[in-house]
């Protein structure tokens, strides 16, 4: 159906006020289930079109590009909107108990209503063709955040929202300045259109300063929003004090598609090959190495485990950036494979949290003692997502450590191979101080009745992320497929 | 002649932006944030930017001060001194200020006629849009059909703020227990001249909204500044009166379904294009000229975004008034 | 290289440091909320400066300007539109802020950034 792209995104969109014209939550949380859902099928059907036939487009208000905005789905776009809209669908169910003891009750509309819009943001960022509608709809998928986190049950979520709101608008203000001057070098806003203005008028391979600093504002205000050390101040505070659902979301879906926003500039607009892309590539990734080492090692010093979990997922962007700095197939695969894979991952492990939460109350790592029997499915799954996380074999993570490793090692690039392997063994020792406090701890006497198994629908979530762990660990085809075939996409463009 | 008021006014702007960074006393920031908006707005005016310099000032400088000052009633009107001296932060600005400058040398100078931007995308703009799409306002064309997606998305971002306000600073449905406390005073309702100056202009604020709404294709406007304008002369009325008679002529339930409504009546709009055979937005389906079809849906989505933005900006000011009034 | 043809993007960019100095330099959330606000407005000033054409008028179609013997040039409507977009983005996003520093001075009594960490580490 050629109508399918824009459905994608109008789905969520439309969604959300009608989220609001009823004031029951029962109402809201159906509504938010069923768009979700469907959007998820819509990406299924889409990725299928794409990898079949080929890319997609579409004019909306039947102006042809650059005149109108148009949507462009490809290989990279699809596998980015399967990220998103999959877990939307798994968080929706999970959301239903989750968020009934953390928002009160006359919020839960407003709540699902401004999860559907950032789910609608994410979308639209991962659609479309046009630099200035990425910048709205980046906009929207924040503020929307910004909102969510802040309704988080602890006062400090106000003050982690309000810190994101300030980095976070200073890195769209930067986003905004580098596509400004992007437009005045070549006077459109399509990315194809973009890339093809650059060659044309032979922007590219002359020393130009303007089309330098848009590229230097543009990297920087995209550092801010994927959390690229040293810009990450605000991720920790943020995903710790969000409300669960909130946390698992973000944490898999909001930092990638600002990689994918990076991916698109760099590799769409200014392709492979040439001497800018190459010292762009460079620069990126002293902050890359730099992230995995030091955030896996303060993880390890965290009492609260979803701040640990937050400074993990600082470390993986890491290895994705690293992935992406490395400029050659293999490393290009790794990166964009692992935003899938970490999507997966973090999303257990913070559903596990959501689940610790949801029983015990609070995610100290004290809280933790004999959960390993109490709750049983619930630390098994934290169990084979730690196992991801580390990168063990069988598991989705072991793939992209290996796809890093190999890339790595066709640059002959030693030191960075030591530092992956360095960063895994770190990644054991923040998830055994878990396992082990879990498992081998004996619980407090009196704290016997007070909690049990979490209940059925934030299992069975849980479960489906866990199985898919595995399952991608195994048969690696359907991600690696798409991501090599996107990596064919970026390398290939000019 | 151009150019001195041009420079004139950047000098203004530039020493406004000095004296707030200095400045300590909350209220005082405000103002001058104020009069940089409105600098800012005659600066675009002087720029040919008519419909941005309206909307700034309607936007920028009316209602941001009012969330500004209704922020700053609730919380503090002073600023601490900074305990030491922000050296680094002196030294990023001016490090991000260098790189800028740098970034600007290549770029053409200002005001040239055959600079990239307008020798591309632009001239199909401002030549055929007259003939293909109709209204006079080229930036009314391009805003709400050939860009129409990006006002949809901006729809969303004003929605978006709008439930966010309500979601953090609580439900405006807290209903006041009947014999709790006397009924509040109207604020300002002692103030003769302005309650009757007042009655004389809310309907004559309201009408210039729905003119600025409807002669959006033919001069500066559209729905947002319509929507800001018509909310204004709501929140007139509320300051004078009292935010409880305001409540009871327009109520915050109604304001939830307009805000709603509005969402959905762009994107309905933009459905039923597709019903119709076209693409999404594709106004050219909606009548039997494709040109007629094009003044409907700009005529349509232009009165969902006007709606949205009235409500929400209400929606806005009753969020803060209410807070204020149930902590106090 | 144009100095005087330049003057207008180098008022914009220092406007566009001083809002950015206010924000990361001031501890006031209040305040700082005003310097992005600032620095937001100066980036308009910046692509609109882009679009303006010297001897132009602003891109309405009126019967005089068709009336004209020479072709009447209009700016370009392009970056109006942008900013139209952006001013509306950026009130959005100065309205969620102010939310959240009423609720946070509401729960820690203060909206000083120094005085709220210290009521955060000391817990």
């Amino acid at each position: 159906m050629i109508h399918l792209p824009i459905a994608q995104v109008i789905i969520p969109l439309l969604a959300a006020p009608l989220c609001l014209l009823f004031r029951s939550k029962h109402v809201a949380w159906t509504i938010a289930l069923c768009a979700t859902w469907l959007s998820f099928g819509v990406s299924i059907l889409l990725a299928i079109h794409v990898t079949t036939v080929g890319p997609l487009s579409y004019n909306i208000g039947g102006w042809p590009a650059p005149w109108g905005i148009s949507y462009y789905i490809d290989a990279l776009n699809a596998f980015v909107l399967l990220i998103v809209s999959g877990m939307s669908a798994l968080v929706l169910p999970y959301a239903k108990k989750s968020v009934e003891i953390e928002i009160d009750d006359p919020s839960q509309p407003y709540f699902y209503s401004l999860l559907l819009i950032c789910i609608t943001g994410l979308l639209g960022i991962a659609a479309t063709g046009d630099a200035f509608n990425m910048y709205v709809f980046l906009e929207l998928s924040s503020l929307s955040s910004y909102a969510l986190i802040g309704m988080g049950p602890r006062r400090r979520a106000l003050t982690a929202a309000y810190q994101y709101l300030i980095m976070g608008t200073i890195g769209a203000t930067f986003i905004l300045i580098g596509i400004g001057l992007l437009y005045s070098l070549t006077g459109t806003l399509n990315i194809h259109d973009l890339a093809l203005q650059l060659r044309v008028n032979d922007i590219l391979s002359s020393e130009n300063r303007t089309l330098l600093t848009a590229f230097a504002f543009l990297t920087v205000g995209l550092s801010l929003k994927l959390a690229l050390f040293p810009l990450h101040l605000w991720l920790p505070n943020a995903y710790t004090y969000a409300p669960s659902v909130v946390t698992i979301f973000l944490a898999a879906t909001a930092t990638k598609v600002a990689i994918y926003m990076l991916l698109r500039f760099c590799f769409g607009v200014i392709g492979n090959g040439t001497v800018f892309q190459m010292t762009l590539g460079k620069i990126i990734l002293i902050p890359a190495l730099a992230a995995i080492l030091v955030a896996s090692i303060v993880a390890i010093f965290q009492y609260d485990i979803k701040r640990m979990l937050a400074y993990s997922s600082i470390a993986q962007i890491g290895y994705m950036i690293l992935g992406i700095s490395f400029a050659t197939t293999t490393g290009l695969t790794a990166g964009i494979l692992h935003m899938f894979n970490h999507a997966l991952m973090k999303g257990l492990l913070f559903m596990v949290m959501g689940a610790v939460s949801y029983r015990v109350g609070s995610v100290y790592i004290n809280d933790f003692r004999g959960l390993g029997r109490k709750m049983p499915w619930t630390m098994s799954a934290f169990v084979i997502g730690g196992l991801s996380l580390m990168g063990v074999p069988m598991t989705a993570g072991f793939i992209s450590k290996w796809y890093l490793v190999k890339a790595a090692l066709e640059n002959g690039w030693w030191d960075v191979i030591i530092l992956i392997l360095l960063g895994s063994l770190l990644a054991v020792v923040y998830i055994w101080r878990v396992v082990e406090t879990a498992f081998f701890n004996p619980s407090h006497e009196h704290e016997e009745e007070e909690s049990g198994e979490a209940p059925l629908s934030l299992l069975i979530p849980m479960w489906s992320l866990v199985i898919a762990n595995i399952y991608f660990g195994i048969d690696t085809s359907l991600p690696l497929g798409l991501a090599q075939q996107a990596t064919a996409i970026l390398m290939g463009a000019n | 002649m151009e150019t001195t008021i041009d420079i004139v006014l950047l000098t203004f702007l530039c020493i406004t932006a000095i004296a707030i960074i200095y400045i300590r006393k909350l209220f005082c920031g405000i103002m001058l944030l104020g009069i940089f908006s409105l600098l800012s707005a005659c600066l675009f005016v002087t720029m040919d930017a008519v419909d941005v310099a309206f909307t700034e000032a309607a936007v920028g400088t009316g209602i941001s001060t009012i969330l500004l000052l209704g922020a700053m009633g609730q919380t503090n009107a002073h600023e601490k001194r900074p305990p030491y001296q922000p050296l680094i932060a002196l030294l990023v600005v001016l490090v991000t200020g260098s790189v800028l400058v740098y970034g600007t040398m290549d770029l053409p100078v200002f005001g040239t006629p055959d600079a990239p931007i307008h020798l591309h995308v632009a001239p199909r703009y401002i030549q055929q849009s007259p003939i293909e799409v109709g209204p006079p306002n080229m930036v009314t064309s391009v805003l709400a059909s050939y860009r129409g997606f990006d006002t949809l998305g901006e729809t969303a971002v004003i929605f978006t703020a709008g439930i966010a306000l309500v979601a953090l600073l609580g439900s405006s449905q807290k209903k006041r227990p009947p014999c709790a406390s006397p009924p509040q005073p109207a604020t300002l309702h002692d103030h003769l001249i302005l309650r009757i100056v007042g009655k004389m202009f809310i309907p004559l604020i309201l009408l210039f909204a729905l003119y600025v709404q409807f002669h959006g294709d033919y001069g500066p406007g559209g729905g947002f500044q319509a929507g800001v304008i018509f909310a204004s002369g709501i929140i007139l009325y509320s300051l004078i009166f009292g935010l409880n008679t305001a409540m009871r002529v327009v109520s915050p339930k109604a304001l939830r379904l307009l805000g709603s409504l509005g969402v959905l009546l762009f994107g309905g709009v933009g459905l039923l294009c597709i019903a119709l055979g076209g693409n999404f937005l594709d106004y050219n389906t909606l009548a039997a000229r494709p040109v007629d079809g094009q003044h409907l849906g700009i005529f349509l989505i232009e009165l969902g975004v006007g709606t949205t933005v009235f409500a929400i900006m209400v929606m806005m000011f009753y969020a803060f008034s209410l807070r204020g009034r149930n902590t106090s | 290289m144009n100095w005087v043809g330049h003057y207008n993007y180098w008022g914009a960019i220092f406007l566009m440091m001083s809002g950015f100095y206010v924000v990361i330099s001031r501890g006031n959330l209040i305040k700082k909320l005003i310097g992005l606000n600032i620095f937001s407005t100066s980036v308009f000033l910046l692509y609109i400066t882009m679009g303006k054409i010297k001897g132009a008028t602003a891109p309405i179609l009126t019967e005089a300007s068709q009336l004209t013997a020479s072709p009447q040039i209009y700016s370009n409507p392009l970056p109006h539109v942008l900013i139209l977009t952006a001013i509306v983005v950026g009130v959005a996003t100065t309205a969620v802020g102010l939310a959240l520093t009423v609720r946070i001075n509401e729960r820690y009594g203060t909206i000083e950034e120094d005085e709220i960490r210290a009521k955060d580490d000391s817990l």
